[in-house]
């Protein structure tokens, strides 16, 4: 009895576990200690002397599955010797060393016996390396079962499940429900009694937080304990199933599931919203969709005839995944990524098999081969996707593709409108494209002069008359330049008239040049030979004498520029602006250039005049000394000062022959022509791209869903080792061998996959779900390896019972009726409610020293286990209790109070940066809408056990750390939380600390404290009080600290004073625990 | 009820969870050995896993991880051939059809970057450093200098992870998680694996870092690395709210400790004293944690050694202190990650920052730690996730290259407990771009399986169920490097 007392003690230790280990005990070391308690105390897994016969799957296939099958199991590529264990055929025959593993009824003939026992390092098996003996015990159980005659039986959980009787119990008036038959009759053989029923304040609490995640308000409790009718407990549960908070509750551990978040994982972790989704689960639970259907929508409701918005929003599930958008990625391998993702979470949520095992190799354990993984791959494979972010930004964030657009009508108009623009711009583009051609053979030609460089391109111009406003004279010299003699104003303007050449008028050049005659023997004609040119005006005088035309110059360039005095100052002519070229410095005597075009070629009448205007008025004493003019007709989109100004790909192709030129070439001349022409195309093109960016803005402004589709098909390879470009054999879409096949004559899709997942005939679905909703309410699984049903799972504790609550799930024939609804098959709310309408649910937590003795981890269920809540029930509590809650369902997520640097202190690289807490309502939603960044996540939901939501999670541990009661204590949302439990506890709890405290204990904990309870709560209060009545500063402080103010006129101490008594509240051990 | 009479309290259960055991089903000898002292835990499971398996070389580590990966050629894999063949294309001879990242796979040229820093021959042993780190180069002696490192990821995210968990995809639980497990802490007041991050004079949006990196997978969450954080509290939630004093704390922890205990006597369950023992330790925490990040009693010699950057909490320099008084402290597993080191453009200048971040403030880590004594039981990695290649990304020109990701070969650095001090481990071709000695060829499932043994840990023992499989750090592969082992 001591000793079994111990047993439990280490068991409970190791379940409820402590961090750190001071003395240095390791947890590892611990869980071994662990395990090898359960095979000596636990009445599974091994049997003892004298009991009946051995069963296969409880007692002998664990053993063989975690010892042997890795070498003698179920993939060939690693078996060893020729041995197969898995299969009784295979393990009964010679093998090729002339000796056979297992001889029924023959144990001195059977090798495995020999070998097992053996002493011999090099005999004995499993090998020492591996690490993994066979124990004494479990020697004996293997003999006793060949003994017997090795009878084998297929794996429990891949066999159809049927749905046994309930069995026969002594004490008749316990059970509620068939349940309890199977509980209580095990419980009867091992002599146990069950716990009497707990209270009904405890299970108004139980009931409340298992069924909404919130604690009840004391009205209801006080409802409920008044209700004297024979079917309180029914009433007070159905009313909590009608509870929009229901869907939300049931939501949690499917959002883990569904590595439900908000945003796009990996290395940039750029924001997504796909809430819809995440509304639609709750909805469904609230609507009770029988779980078939939640299924089929899931995993295939863009599949079906007629789809509704919920089911496409549904498939979303699929969609949760990560994307990687990482710079370097090829996306084919990250396509595969997801693919095999999805492949993973379906088999790990629906199926309960870890699949992902076979993506390198046959599965070591189960019978999937990892031709028959790829063949699950292939039914993924035809989503129209890349594999990195699609349709939005890596580092902006925002829903990659495919989409279902959720829009309300005055969206969906705009939308239309919107789209409409970008097919007129379209059309405009198209067009255009039409009359391109000719443009371009036209524009080639014009170049055609040019071609040759900056000589042919510029051609010197002779004027007609040259003036000089202020009265300088001009002498001609023989390289064509003029020199500017006589007259020499501070200021100057120079005309220049003269007849155009051609036909187009493409551009004008100024060369200033240096000269011995000029001050200094610089540019100028003023002393310290620099120039300024304020502005360059072009005009064109037609020829059959219309009037003069302003050409618009829209560029100019020099090849030489001073500081701050640039060539594009001529085009604007400011006073004190120009462009200069430091003539005063004598190592900078050069000539220089200057030019200056319009947008395109101008078409002008032959013999028409151009007058060049050369305004000096930006500065005394810098007019020019030497200049010459040189024109061109050319485009001036390919023309720079120098000459042509063309990128090289473009000058290349242009110099090959227009037939001979390769597609790339054609392009490049085509884009170059495009963008530098400004012709109609550009317009249109520039059309249609703001037109595409409205609506790709408006687009961002509607929510959206990320959901399934189902593209043209690819084909499917093995992937050698799972490598996405080592392709092996092709396959096509196919269910695994063990499990049955579809019906006769079905296409084999992911719809088919869907409905063959909820068939009755899938011997794991529904076990999986029913073992993993008893392991919410009852703390462990009757499989106790949720996540596996597998070769390597547990056996159940309760076979039968989990088999008979498969069959109800999938049937609900003896289901109860909810709200007076009679039960379907597949129903949620009805199979939750006959969890928790048992008499084992509705037993109390007292831990009976007699049933620890026996029983020491509770898996006999003689009392209801008491549970840490999930960190956002944590919270959900504290806010719910403080009156915080802002209790809105659904909707884009939000930011409650986080501390500072949570996303930056590890990453600014994509668009979830700078987090900023709100301030309104959605600093109080419940946890389930905080905005969840994979890569950070929420903290203190991490500090309790959330996963991070990176991939598919379906079971989550329960710790207990310092550093969670560092966050109940200190986090800025639990003091707040306290803060406002105070303001109730002051407002709505009497007048005296008694009455103050006593309501604040029912809001936190349920029940009524006990004298005692009351006496300590109740002494710390008027000790704190003391203690701010005594520091009116720190009491300032303290109820300063957050956003949670005191009532008007309350004096800061008392309030001080409740609200760290309320902080005492939240951080009981009772208040985070479900009893 | 005061805090003392909790305690006793649970000290009283201990007692009866030991004392029961003796009685009960486990053997005396496992009982002894769970209940001694100092590092050597025990167990006996149906495995008959004992952890350490062996005595440990090391009891700590300091591993210094550089995120973005450093570029091996211009820091400690010299190449003096390359100045001959500077801009020509890299030989198909030498990329042997390597996979390329989509950032340069589309380079009509891959114009080969030779190093532009010198390097020179240090230390008695002459192992090869370049300028860039000068003060690291002082240590020639002390590191052990693995050249021929390769990995399997070829992009940041699935590469890091990769190291740190021996996966590239989420979900495994990270080494200093593992060694948690297995290890547990020596220090009562302190977890067993914290993490400091820093950004350095790197880009700041360059390579991020996740909560995955240190995070536990399918381990439970106490073994979840804590990250110290640069921000507010040094570690979450730490300080008591303003207006609290410790007096006041300290009564409010007895009146819950009071509070539960009540429950816990009616109920019978031990898991509530478990949970007062938990703020028991938040509160000592509380206490500790403070002075450890307070540098005020550390001589000015010690603070200049790790030059400036020691002023400003959260660089690479105050970190380096951090984990060397968190490491004296007992804490088992101190890892420091440093963000900046991508350098696909840029290179030589931004190369120079990040060893101006870093280079003092690692070799005076190692002075300390040996001053101290420490250096002998304390094992420092210093490494990133891949390599980088010999051509440059983007145009190169005489001042300035860049360089994409390199899995196939790169450097990293040990020193202290149980390594080979001056020893040059494994060699690269000309190029820096393939390993030629493929006897000493560094996995990174290999270092992994070489850390943990030098823990005292077998890799191929420290195991967890998950998913009906044993899983561990190096999955299924992983060999010590017993060639680097002192």
């Amino acid at each position: 009895m001591v000793a079994e007392l111990a047993l439990f003690m280490f068991a409970s230790r190791f379940r409820d576990l402590e961090f750190p280990m001071s003395n240095s005990t390791s947890y590892a070391a611990r869980l071994c200690l662990g395990c090898f308690i359960s095979l000596l105390a636990l009445p599974f897994g091994t049997i003892r002397a004298g009991e009946p016969a051995v069963d296969f799957n409880r007692d002998i296939r664990p053993i063989l599955s975690d010892r042997c099958f890795a070498c003698h199991g179920p993939d060939a590529e690693t078996r060893e010797a020729g041995l197969r264990l898995d299969l009784r055929e295979a393990a009964t025959a010679e093998l090729e060393s002339g000796t056979t593993a297992i001889v029924a009824g023959d144990l001195a003939s059977s090798e495995i016996i020999a070998r097992i026992t053996s002493t011999d390092p090099d005999v004995v098996m499993p090998p020492p390396q591996i690490r993994k003996p066979i124990t004494p015990a479990e020697a004996a159980t293997l003999e006793r079962w060949i003994k017997d005659g090795a009878e084998y039986r297929g794996h429990w959980a891949f066999e159809r499940i049927e749905r046994p009787s309930s069995p026969t119990v002594k004490n008749g008036s316990w059970p509620r429900t068939p349940i309890d038959r199977f509980i209580l009759a095990r419980l009867e053989a091992e002599g146990i009694a069950p716990n009497p029923e707990a209270d009904r304040v405890t299970l108004a609490r139980r009931l409340a937080l298992d069924l909404t995640g919130l604690p009840p308000e004391p009205k209801a409790v006080d409802a409920f304990l008044a209700d004297g009718s024979p079917n309180a407990y029914e009433k007070y549960v159905d009313a909590l199933l009608a509870s929009p908070h229901y869907g939300e509750r049931m939501a949690i551990e499917w959002l883990d599931a569904a590595r439900y978040a908000d945003s796009h994982g990996y290395q940039t972790d750029s924001s997504r919203s796909n809430w819809p989704w995440r509304d639609w689960l709750i909805q469904a639970f609230n609507d009770n969709v029988p779980f078939d259907q939640f299924t089929i929508d899931q995993l295939a409701g863009d599949m079906l005839p007629n789809p509704s918005h919920d089911q496409i929003v549904a498939t979303g599930f699929n969609r949760n995944h990560r994307i990687n958008g990482e710079g370097g990625i090829i996306a084919e391998e990250w396509r595969v990524e997801t693919i095999i993702d999805r492949v993973e979470t379906t088999g790990q949520t629906w199926l309960g098999l870890t699949v992902g095992c076979a993506r390198c190799h046959d599965h070591k354990y189960d019978p999937l081969s990892q031709k028959e993984f790829y063949s699950l791959f292939a039914l993924f494979n035809n989503v129209p996707e890349t594999g990195t972010i699609m349709g939005s930004q890596n580092r902006a964030g925002g829903n990659s593709d495919p989409l279902y657009e959720i829009a309300s009508k005055e969206q969906k108009n705009e939308l239309a409108r919107l789209q409409r623009v970008v097919a007129d711009a379209e059309a405009a583009v198209t067009a255009e494209a039409g009359n391109l051609d000719d443009l371009l053979v036209q524009w080639e030609n014009s170049l055609g002069p040019v071609l040759g460089g900056a000589e042919s391109a510029w051609e010197p111009f002779e004027p007609l008359e040259l003036r000089s406003v202020g009265g300088a004279s001009f002498r001609r010299s023989e390289d064509g330049s003029w020199l500017v003699e006589g007259q020499n104003p501070p200021r100057d303007t120079y005309e220049f008239e003269a007849l155009l050449p051609g036909q187009s008028f493409g551009g004008v050049r100024l060369e200033v040049l240096p000269d011995p005659s000029l001050a200094s023997d610089g540019f100028g004609r003023g002393g310290n030979g620099n120039i300024v040119v304020s502005k360059l005006e072009v005009e064109i005088e037609p020829a059959d004498g219309g009037d003069t035309v302003p050409v618009t110059l829209v560029r100019a360039e020099a090849d030489y520029e001073q500081e701050k005095w640039p060539a594009t100052a001529v085009l604007l002519g400011q006073a004190k602006k120009g462009w200069a070229i430091d003539g005063h410095d004598p190592t900078k005597r050069q000539p220089r250039q200057l030019a200056v075009f319009p947008a395109i070629a101008i078409n002008v009448q032959e013999n028409s005049r151009l007058v060049v205007r050369i305004r000096q008025e930006a500065f005394d004493g810098h007019t020019i000394g030497r200049f010459r003019l040189a024109i061109t007709g050319a485009d001036p989109s390919v023309l720079g000062v120098d000459g042509l100004n063309l990128p090289n790909p473009v000058k290349k192709a242009l110099t090959v022959a227009r037939d001979d030129r390769s597609p790339k070439q054609r392009q490049a001349i085509r884009k170059f022509y495009v963008d530098r022409s400004g012709g109609a195309t550009k317009a249109a093109e520039a059309t249609l791209g703001a037109a595409t960016k409205s609506l790709t803005n408006f687009r961002n402004t509607l929510p959206s869903a990320m959901v399934m589709q189902e593209g043209p098909p690819r084909d499917a390879f093995v992937l050698i080792r799972g490598e996405y470009d080592k392709r092996g054999e092709k396959v096509t879409a196919a269910l695994p061998a063990f499990l049955p096949p579809l019906p006769e004559g079905s296409k084999v899709d992911r719809l088919s996959l869907a409905r063959w997942i909820v068939s009755r005939d899938n011997p794991l679905t529904a076990r999986v779900q029913v073992n993993r909703l008893w392991e919410r309410f009852f703390g462990a699984g009757l499989v106790k390896t949720s996540e596996n049903l597998g070769s390597q799972a547990e056996f159940p504790s309760h076979p039968e019972l989990l088999d008979w609550m498969a069959a109800e799930f999938m049937e609900g024939n003896s289901l109860p009726s909810v709200d007076g609804q009679p039960a379907k098959p597949w129903d949620m709310k009805a199979f939750v409610k006959l969890l928790v309408s048992s008499a084992v649910y509705r037993q109390s937590a007292v831990v009976a020293p007699a049933n620890l003795a026996h029983d020491p981890t509770n898996r006999l269920l003689s009392r209801i286990p008491r549970i840490r809540l999930p960190g956002e029930i944590v919270r959900d509590q504290a806010l719910a209790t403080s009156g915080l809650l802002v209790p809105t369902v659904g909707g884009p997520s939000v930011r409650p109070w986080m501390p500072d640097g949570v996303w930056d202190e590890t990453s600014k690289y994509g668009d979830l940066r700078g987090y900023k807490p709100d301030t309104g309502p959605g600093r109080y939603r419940r946890s389930m809408y905080t905005i969840w960044k994979r890569t950070a996540a929420p903290p203190t939901m991490l500090l309790f056990d959330a996963p991070n939501r990176e991939t598919c999670q379906v079971k989550r541990s329960r710790t207990n750390t310092p550093l969670q009661a560092l966050a109940l204590l200190n986090e800025t949302t639990f003091v707040e939380a306290a803060h406002g439990l105070a303001r109730r506890m002051m407002s709505a709890g009497g007048d005296t600390p008694v009455s103050r405290i006593t309501h604040g204990f029912r809001l936190a904990i349920g029940r009524q404290p006990t004298a005692d309870e009351l006496d300590t709560l109740v002494t710390g209060f008027k000790a704190d009080l003391a203690i701010f009545a005594a520091d009116a500063h720190a009491a300032g402080k303290y109820t300063g600290f957050g956003l949670v103010k005191p009532p008007e006129g309350t004096p800061l101490p008392e309030f001080a004073a409740y609200s760290l008594t309320a902080n005492v509240l939240i951080n009981l051990d009772e208040f985070v625990m479900r009893e | 009820m005061n805090h003392h009479h909790v305690l006793r309290v649970q000290d009283a259960l201990n007692r009866r969870v030991f004392l029961g055991g003796t009685a009960g089903a486990l053997g005396a000898t496992a009982l002894a050995s769970l209940l001694a002292p100092g590092g050597t835990a025990a167990a006996t499971g149906s495995s008959g896993q004992v952890f350490p398996n062996f005595p440990a070389k090391a009891k700590r580590i300091i591993y210094l991880f550089q995120s973005g990966a450093p570029s091996q050629m211009d820091l400690f894999d010299p190449k003096p051939e390359m100045e001959k063949h500077r801009g020509e294309d890299l030989p198909a001879s030498i990329r042997m059809g390597q996979r390329l990242t989509t950032m340069t796979s589309g380079q009509t040229s891959f114009p080969v970057a030779p190093s532009l820093f010198k390097f020179a021959q240090h230390g008695k042993s002459g192992m090869w450093f370049s300028d860039l780190v000068p003060h690291m180069a002082r240590h020639a002696d002390r590191w052990c200098m693995i050249r021929s490192m390769e990995t399997e990821q070829i992009n940041h995210d699935p590469a890091i992870t990769f190291f740190q968990t021996g996966h590239q995809l989420a979900g495994r639980p990270s080494i200093g998680s593992w060694v948690s497990y297995g290890l547990g802490s020596d220090n009562a007041d302190l977890p067993a694996y914290i993490v400091l991050t820093s950004f350095g004079s790197g880009r700041k949006d360059d390579q991020p870092l996740y909560d995955r990196l240190w995070g536990s997978g399918f381990l439970p969450t106490i073994h979840q690395g804590v990250r110290f954080r640069n921000t507010g509290d040094p570690v979450l939630y730490l300080a008591d709210p303003p207006g609290i004093s410790r007096d006041h704390r300290r009564a409010t922890l007895d009146r819950i400790g009071a509070l539960n205990a009540t429950r816990g006597s009616l109920l019978g369950d031990p898991d509530i004293a478990a949970r007062t023992a938990q703020y028991e330790m938040a509160f000592r925490m509380q206490a500790s944690v403070p002075g450890i990040v307070d540098f005020s009693d550390e001589p000015a010699h010690v603070l200049n050694a790790y030059g400036p950057d020691i002023k400003r909490p959260g660089s690479y320099a105050f970190n380096c202190l951090l984990a060397r008084r968190l490491s004296e402290q007992g804490v088992r597993f101190v890892q420091l990650f440093h963000m900046g080191w991508d350098h696909h453009g840029g290179l030589p200048a931004a190369i120079r920052g990040q060893c101006h971040d870093t280079d003092q403030a690692t070799a005076a880590l190692l002075d300390d730690l040996d001053q101290r004594g420490l250096l002998d039981e304390t094992l420092v990695v210093w490494g990133g996730e891949f390599g980088r290649t010999i051509y440059s990304q983007g145009a190169l020109t005489e001042t300035n290259y860049g360089r994409d990701h390199h899995p196939r070969c790169f450097t990293m650095l040990m020193a202290g407990a149980g390594v080979k001090g001056g020893l040059t481990w494994g060699a690269t071709d000309d190029y820096s771009y393939n390993i030629v000695t493929p006897d000493q060829k560094v996995h990174v499932h290999d270092l992994n399986a070489t850390i943990l043994h030098l823990m005292g840990v077998d890799h191929l023992r420290l195991t967890f169920p998950y998913q009906g499989r044993d899983f561990r750090l190096t999955d299924v592969h992983g060999e010590v490097v017993h060639g680097i082992l002192s």
